[in-house]
């Protein structure tokens, strides 16, 4: 599984390096909209892809880090299938965004800014969502959840827990 | 310019205005009914699209015939998804719809669109006047706004160049176009326009600064980066109206004489960049951008770049190092942008609101404009108006209003009979007001002088249940998450700020931290570079000037007037009001806190209680028995029986017969 992944991550990378150097120059300006393809491709920035990024620059990796890192857009570590983004703008914050926060860090016992190990669920925190008439708002990947409350959590696990079932059964009988 | 240029820039726009009409004419005349749907991110985020659906679902079924017509954001989130039908045959005005889920949707088509009743008991208001429906202009909070900058906002499809000509689009560049450079200067100089971005930097100036820059590469970018963390008029603004934006910025470019321009929009705007996106390359293909715009010799390339989310690349010599592509690091002015900027370039940087403006300006004069506001803030602002109000939205209002008119007659006043404690202007980088300032009039001058600025126009409204300290709290923590790392008064400075109202709000401060807490306030303005590092004291500066006596019931009593910081409150279960046997409270709390004492009624252990609030709503109101408490030792500690109580006991309590008091407790 593992391996899996790694392996069509190489591929993908491949495949930018390609087209990065056909559509890209290596100019300093560059740099940030390299790294936004690269993200939007990847969902992250894995480590082989800063270096493809730094090879075409020709610039050293921690050049490359060190803008990255400077930037909340891009992460490090590989989103869940299912991300869930709580809203910690001001609206939400007082309307006590963090305890929706706490609810899902409990629940999947990983924290803000972490992927579970099996990749299926990450979370974190983003700044205003655009409804803060629905606050306190949490996404779950594109789909917005307002007036969340820690009882709602759970019924959006099993919610997803539904979804995944049927997804897996259409998934088994198109495979028959 | 020689005349016969003149002419042909006049004969271009008109063309493009009849082709506009004519469409315009098109859908005005037609006899179908017509859905308005806004479909800005709001109201996406509230569920418009699958309002969309099901109107289309509906008419499609019915097989009626109308045109489903998507627009912007009108900038009532209160009351997303906002849908507005008009229905010509039906006899009625057109009617504006509050919150229409998809199941009223549903209905509408059915009853209105179908069968010509507009079920009155849904009905927001007319839009227009009439004398059947009371119309929305009779509301305050539409008729104390005024629109100059949103003013075609959630009225015409962003994605449709057209319906912005039609609406007089493009005549403000028309005009500019036949005229001398230093003419458009004089005039927005005349007009008294100051930046929108926060500072309040008068526009004709900076522009005059860069006209008379000698270099042959200037270029203008628009100021999208929005990040203070609870404003959203920007992005509101180039999802529901680009064109006015980009016509801004295509006078900026010709006044100064640049031939590049730039959008420099932050990443987590997609539908903005979309959309800004469609729209540059509409006016591309109609010849309002690129080589000899409109007939003249006035060439222009837009591009847009997309910020990685960073607030100080709001800062604009941040912003334009991360264009460069380096860490968005602000450095010393001078030199200035408009001397030394992108590629030492001349750079004149302008707010996406402040470009909204231009286009007015420069169509019905400078005079006009100093007709609205004040004399020191002409114009109109946008605030996006959010927290503990009725009437929550983005809210237009010429200059000098009061906050007081905005909060309570405009916006609604404070929701639940609460009263008014607090509201915070400017974000991170504003200050905290209390009730004595309401009547101050809202202008970049009055604002500053009472410690709050007029920033990016984000502000929240407490009411009395909201703890100052702990907004301020949030304020910093995230300027102290944003801040570059630059200078070291802002990074760690910012850090100890953080620290001491992190022991304030756990009720563990030392007793001086008061007098530290300003004292490294003021270090930290006078010592960082950057606007960032300057104004990041100012919710704490602010909120400690007005409500010092809050931050001491913090200090000395370990008590949280707003009841909003945790660790100083407690919750607990009060057994006179408990029901025997109830167990709604601890169904739903998320730690397990909840147990049932040897009477069967409910305890709450405070070592697992991680204050959620979850039992209070799930108690029922015949009971109403969860109690809320500041400071946490006020709860009375309730012991949790060693023995769990047995199932039996429970069947027989939540069963038939209440046991006899007492009963339980062996
Ligand atoms: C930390 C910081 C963040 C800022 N963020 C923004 C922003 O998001 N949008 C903006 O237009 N101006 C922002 N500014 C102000 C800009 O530096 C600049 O003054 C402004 O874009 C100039 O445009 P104006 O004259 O039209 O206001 C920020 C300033 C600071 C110090
Ligand atoms: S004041 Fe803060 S954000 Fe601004 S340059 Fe200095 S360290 Fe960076
Ligand atoms: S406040 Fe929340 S955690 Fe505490 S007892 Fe009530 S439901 Fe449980
Ligand atoms: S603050 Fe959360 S949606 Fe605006
Ligand atoms: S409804 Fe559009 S900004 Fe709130």
């Amino acid at each position: 599984m593992e391996n899996d992944i790694l392996e069509k991550e190489a591929a993908i990378i491949d495949a930018l390096r390609e087209e990065i150097s056909g559509n890209y120059g290596n100019d300093r300006g560059c740099m940030i909209p390299i790294l936004q393809r690269v993200q939007n491709a990847l969902s992250y920035l894995p480590r082989d892809a800063i270096a493809m990024v730094a090879a075409h620059l020709g610039v050293p990796v921690s050049e490359v880090y060190g803008v990255a890192t400077f930037y909340n857009q891009f992460r490090f570590n590989p989103p869940g299938r299912y991300p869930v983004k709580v809203c910690m703008g001001t609206a939400c914050h007082v309307k006590g965004g963090d305890i929706i926060l706490e609810n899902f860090e409990r629940r999947l016992e990983i924290k803000e800014g972490e992927t579970t190990p099996d990749r299926e669920f990450s979370i974190e925190r983003v700044a205003c969502v655009g409804c803060c008439a629905l606050a306190p708002v949490a996404l779950i990947g594109d789909e917005v959840h307002g007036h969340m409350a820690p009882s709602k959590v759970e019924g959006l696990f099993s919610r997803i827990q539904i979804q995944k079932e049927i997804e897996e059964r259409k998934k088994n009988e198109s495979g028959n | 310019m020689n005349p016969g240029t003149k002419e042909n820039i006049a004969a271009q726009l008109e063309r493009l205005r009849e082709e506009a009409f004519r469409r315009q004419d098109q859908l005005r005349r037609s006899p179908l009914p017509k859905i308005h749907i806004g479909l800005a991110t709001c109201g996406i985020a509230a569920g418009a699209l699958e309002t969309k659906a099901a109107f289309e679902q509906t008419l499609a079924e019915r097989n009626i015939e109308a045109h489903v017509h998507t627009v912007g954001c009108l900038g009532h989130c209160y009351a997303e998804p906002v849908v507005i039908i008009e229905h010509p045959e039906s006899g009625f005005p057109p009617i504006f719809y509050h919150e229409v889920s998809p199941g009223k949707a549903k209905m509408l088509t059915k009853m209105f669109i179908e069968g010509g009743d507009p079920r009155f008991e849904h009905v927001y208001g007319a839009t227009e006047v009439n004398d059947m429906i009371p119309s929305v202009m009779d509301f305050s909070r539409f008729n104390l706004e005024k629109r100059v900058i949103m003013d075609k906002c959630g009225k015409i499809d962003p994605d449709d160049i057209y319906e912005y000509i039609a609406e007089g689009g493009y005549t403000a560049l028309a005009k500019a176009l036949q005229k001398p450079r230093r003419q458009i200067v004089e005039e927005i100089k005349a007009s008294g326009l100051r930046g929108r971005g926060g500072a309040g930097f008068p526009t004709g100036v900076k522009w005059e600064m860069a006209l008379e820059a000698a270099h042959d590469e200037k270029i203008v970018i628009c100021n999208a980066d929005e990040g203070d963390p609870g404003a959203y008029m920007d992005r509101t603004l180039l999802e529901s109206n680009p064109h006015q934006v980009l016509e801004g910025l295509m006078i900026c470019a010709l006044a100064v004489g640049a031939q590049e321009a730039l959008f420099y929009v932050r990443a987590e705007y997609p539908l903005a960049v979309k959309t800004l996106g469609r729209a540059i390359q509409q006016a591309q293909e109609l010849n309002l951008l690129g080589e000899g715009i409109l007939g003249s010799a006035f060439d222009l390339k837009v591009e847009i770049f997309e910020g990685s989310g960073a607030f100080v690349c709001g800062e604009e010599t941040g912003l334009i190092q991360s264009v460069e592509g380096y860490r968005g690091m602000p450095r010393h002015r001078p030199p200035y942008p408009v001397q030394k900027g992108l590629n030492d370039r001349p750079t004149v940087i302008n707010n996406v609101k402040t470009l909204a403006l231009v286009p007015p300006i420069v169509t019905r004069g400078s005079a006009w404009f100093r007709g609205i506001g004040t004399e020191g803030s002409p114009g109109t602002a946008v605030f996006s108006v959010v927290g503990d109000v009725v009437h929550a939205g983005l809210v237009e209002i010429p200059m000098g209003v009061t906050l007081r008119t905005l909060i309570f007659d405009i916006c609604g006043g404070i929701p639940n009979q609460k009263g008014f404690k607090a509201v915070q202007i400017g974000g991170p980088s504003g200050g905290c007001l209390p009730e004595s300032f309401l009547d101050t009039p809202i202008d970049f001058d009055s604002l500053t002088e009472a410690g709050a600025m007029m920033g990016s126009g984000g502000m929240v409204v407490m009411d009395e249940d909201t703890c100052v300290v702990n907004v301020s709290r949030y304020f910093l923590d995230f300027t102290q998450k944003e801040s570059c790392g630059k200078c070291t008064f802002c990074r760690i400075g910012t850090r100890h700020m953080l620290r001491i109202l992190d022991r304030l709000t756990c009720g563990t401060a030392l007793e001086d931290d008061l007098d530290l807490l300003s004292k490294l306030a003021k270090e930290i303005k006078a010592g960082s570079l950057c606007g960032l590092g300057k104004t990041a004291p100012n919710p704490v500066l602010t909120s400690l000037k007005y409500f010092r006596d809050e931050y001491e019931a913090h200090l000395t009593e370990g008590r949280c007037p707003g009841m909003m910081c945790r660790p100083l409150t407690a919750f607990y279960i009060d057994l006179d009001a408990c029901a025997r046997g109830c167990d709604a409270c601890a169904i739903v709390c998320p730690t397990d806190a909840i147990f049932t004492t040897s009477t069967r009624k409910k305890g709450i252990d405070q070592s697992l209680c991680v204050k959620c609030a979850e039992c209070v709503v799930a108690c029922p109101p015949e009971y109403d028995a969860v109690r809320k408490v500041s400071p946490a030792s006020l709860a009375p500690i309730i012991e949790r029986p060693d023995k769990p109580v047995s199932e039996d006991d429970e069947d027989a309590a939540t069963g038939g017969t209440p046991p006899e008091p007492g009963e339980g407790g062996a």
